[in-house]
């Protein structure tokens, strides 16, 4: 392993050094259709599961097939994504803002030609390399993060439950069977990089324990009041520690009663770390959503309070999330997403149709907003 | 051989879902082979060692990475995730595991030359695992050493023209949904103006200047496949002011059953033929459409532009003419004192080249914003602190009705001193000339 140099000069690093170029004009990557069509576009169809056509006021068509994709991918998958797309696409592509891959072609010949090669395609384990789908009223693909594969504050992985709960739902990525989309996303904490505060469904990585305190370090490598002011709860203060061998240092105290394990001091500070075997696990929130369709963009709400960390299939959670879907499959209207769902039906049918324990947790106590929160109404539904 | 055990991670190859762990094994192996005679620069066998530690996290339920890291190249003060694993003489192949951001270009779109070229280089210089992409838009390079670092800055600027994303506190990688390239909903060109200010603001990307990380996303329309309203604290969506446009053949066509409702998105179940009422003019959030003797009506001044019926009818419904964008301001996630989505900044703005009135609404957020903002203090937390009437005055936006939900209840209600005739100073002597004590 001989280092190569690539022209980089570390005696003088500023030397032909080329900043603030920014990315590549996303116009070199236009297939010739979109540059032509573009602006000009007068409608579209989902022709089945998977496949779009957009129609241009040139009459152009355009044929969209659209795959799963894991995010977390190899060059080598990458590679393989680049001889399809040269292959059926004059080596054009690209990926959506779900991270699924989307291979456009300009008939309905070459779609069908395209599909049926991405279809055969499968990994040596047997799961499909690029299974089509993911439009419509189906379930698509999992908005996630790093999990244990790269990050220091996860409670929990990412890629495993993603993989874990999209095969368990697989049947409606490749269909268009429910009442809308369901945008399901994973957070690996609770700083929930991504969209788990918005979606249908989202899997979120929390830990129940508050965190640990290394006296022994945390003045060497903390900024203390920065620990201090990264707590909501204001459940860390200043205090001095005497060590086992008798030096006094400084360092901080947390009050356990006041602290909710939200990790956002460990953020700040390496002397406070706070995972868990035991102690981690996932919340299920529910009823989010970004679109200003019909009823406004919502937040998701905290549905379960706790589910273990059960790699590698964490079948806990793919069963509560299976069981939520197949019930806002049932019940739902047309149209309605799964939150708009839960608030027309009253969260306490949600509830009990889910059939989902409702516990002390899922009360609402941060604050003076958690009053808005609780009913203010003698208007309810009697559940069993 | 493979260099680890992985029985936990073997049981995620099965099942129909593309296998990442399946897909990490045939890099794991492209790279025992070395069938290309790349000179690695980074260990030959990093893959199998994140499957090691990836393992070891299944087992005992917990991350192995070390905290931080503080890595970089020169002139930026981020763009690289810095990353060491926890037991590194059990996995020296990740013993540093840092992740490079790498600005995708706007839209997503990609020639397979270019992705080849970024592959190439990547396989050379790092691991060969990527994310495509991360949350805010970036193509990720998952893991190398730091002293390649800057070995790859330099391939990527001089070879592929091709800049670093942002990380830390400043302007994060902007980005944006598909726009005009490929939907007919769009009512600005997203990825120009995703391009432009990404071009525009590259120091704020590059050179941490904030009190804390700041986005910009970029929906066409109020379908928001972006996601902006949740997830920038600056969110441009597109909308329009005049009238939706009605070919009322279509509309016939759509009640005669010859387009499928939302262009087939439910074609998956029998929800029964299309019913116009019951799905489009009944599920109205306002209540303004009428369909009546075959005529579609639309009372246009009472829409809100939902997106619902032209969603249902896209053959038949288009937006409006006269076109350009909202901003929301302040979309956040939980951490510290909750999340946040975007509140309504802008009602309506043009979006024409060269965008200097958007431009001005973001310089004077930030000059705000910057002298205000405490550290590490996203800017919807500013605007809960110092309140939404402050917002407006230093983007000099006259407060309308459609800066609400509602009006507030409680009747705390600060009045500046100019405002009261008077003033504020007072004598309390003269006060009580006609009130005794």
């Amino acid at each position: 392993m001989a280092f190569i140099s690539s022209g980089y000069d570390p005696k003088e690093p500023m030397k032909d050094r080329i900043t603030d170029i920014g990315p590549r004009n996303y116009e070199e990557f236009y297939p010739p259709i979109i540059a032509k069509n573009k602006g000009k576009w007068a409608y579209h169809e989902i022709l089945e599961p998977g496949v779009l056509v957009h129609v241009s006021e040139t009459g152009d068509e355009l044929y969209t097939v659209r795959v799963g994709g894991c995010r977390l991918m190899s060059v080598t998958h990458i590679r393989e994504i680049c001889e399809i797309a040269d292959k059926y696409c004059d080596g054009y592509l690209r990926f959506t803002t779900r991270n699924n891959i989307e291979f456009m072609v300009d008939s309905k010949e070459k779609a069908e030609a395209l599909k049926k090669d991405l279809e055969s395609r499968k990994f040596p384990g047997g799961s499909f390399k690029f299974p089509i789908g993911g439009t419509g009223a189906g379930i698509t693909n999992i908005i996630h993060t790093q999990g244990w594969i790269h990050c220091h504050t996860p409670a929990t992985d990412a890629s495993g439950p993603v993989k874990a709960t999209l095969d368990v739902l697989f049947e409606h990525f490749q269909n268009m069977d429910l009442p809308a989309q369901v945008r399901v996303s994973l957070a690996c904490c609770l700083n929930m990089c991504g969209a788990v505060h918005c979606s249908d469904i989202a899997i979120l990585g929390y830990h129940r324990k508050p965190p640990m305190v290394e006296h022994e370090y945390i003045d060497k490598m903390c900024e203390i009041p920065l620990a201090i002011a990264a707590c909501p709860t204001a459940a860390i203060k200043p205090k001095k520690v005497a060590l086992e061998d008798g030096t006094e240092v400084k360092s901080v105290e947390v009050n356990h009663s006041r602290c909710m394990y939200c990790g956002n001091c460990y953020t700040m500070c390496p002397s406070m770390p706070l995972a868990d075997k035991e102690g981690d696990g996932i919340v299920i929130m529910v009823g989010g959503k970004v679109s200003n369709r019909i009823s406004a963009p919502k937040f998701s709400k905290v549905a379960v309070a706790y589910l273990p960390n059960n790699p590698p299939r964490w079948p806990e959670v793919t069963s509560t999330i299976k069981k939520i879907v197949d019930t806002y499959s049932k019940d739902a209207r047309k149209y309605e997403r799964l939150g708009e769902w839960a608030e027309r039906i009253g969260w306490e049918k949600f509830f009990e149709k889910c059939g989902l324990e409702f516990t002390h947790h899922l009360i609402d106590d941060f604050r003076d907003p958690a009053y808005y929160t609780w009913r203010q109404t003698t208007q309810f539904k009697f559940t069993d | 051989m493979a260099k680890h055990q992985t029985p936990l991670l073997d049981q995620l190859e099965s099942g129909p879902w593309p296998s990442f762990v399946s897909d990490l094994k045939q890099e794991a192996e492209a790279r025992a082979k070395n069938e290309r005679n790349i000179e690695y620069q980074i260990p030959q066998d990093v893959v199998e060692d994140l499957m090691g530690v990836l393992e070891l996290s299944y087992k005992d339920g917990t991350t192995h990475w070390k905290h931080g890291g503080i890595v970089g190249v020169f002139g930026y003060g981020g763009g690289v995730i810095g990353r060491y694993c926890d037991q590194p003489e059990q996995f020296p192949g990740v013993a540093h595991f840092h992740t490079m951001r790498v600005n995708q270009p706007a839209g997503k779109f990609y020639t397979t030359k270019y992705l080849k070229e970024l592959c190439d280089l990547w396989e050379f210089r790092g691991s060969g695992l990527t994310n495509m992409h991360g949350s805010t838009g970036d193509i990720i390079f998952l893991g190398t050493t730091t002293p390649q670092l800057e070995e790859i800055f330099y391939e990527l600027t001089h070879k592929h023209n091709q800049d670093l994303g942002g990380s830390g506190s400043n302007l994060r990688t902007p980005s944006d949904c598909i726009g005009q390239a490929r939907c007919e909903y769009a009512c600005y060109d997203t990825q120009a103006l995703c391009h432009y200010l990404t071009n525009e603001y590259q120091d704020e990307l590059h050179r941490p200047a904030f009190p804390y990380k700041f986005k910009f996303k970029f929906d066409g329309c109020p379908n928001c496949c972006v996601a902006s309203i949740a997830r920038a604290d600056l969110s441009f969506v597109g909308t329009w002011r005049d009238e939706i446009q009605i070919d009322q053949e279509a509309v016939k066509a759509y009640v005669a059953g010859e387009f499928p409702p939302n262009a087939g998105a439910h074609a998956g179940r029998d929800w029964g033929p299309f019913d116009i009422q019951k799905e489009v003019i009944d599920r109205c959030p306002t209540g303004c459409m009428r369909y009546e003797d075959g005529k579609l009506e639309i009372n246009n001044r009472e829409c809100t532009r939902c997106m619902h019926c032209i969603n249902v009818m896209p053959r038949a419904l288009k937006p409006g003419k006269d076109r350009g964008c909202s901003i929301l301001a302040g979309a956040k996630a939980p951490i510290l004192d909750g999340a946040q989505m975007g509140s309504l900044l802008v009602p309506f703005i043009k979006v024409e080249e060269p965008y200097d009135e958007i431009k001005e609404v973001i310089e004077a957020i930030w000059d705000w914003w910057m002298e205000e903002g405490k550290n590490r203090e996203r800017l919807g937390e500013l605007m809960k602190r110092q309140g939404f009437q402050k917002l407006l005055e230093v983007t000099n936006i006259k407060p309308v009705p459609q800066h609400v939900q509602e009006p507030r209840t409680n009747p705390y209600i600060f009045w500046k001193e100019e405002e009261v005739p008077g003033g504020f100073e007072r004598d309390i002597k003269e006060f009580r000339k006609h009130h005794q004590r």
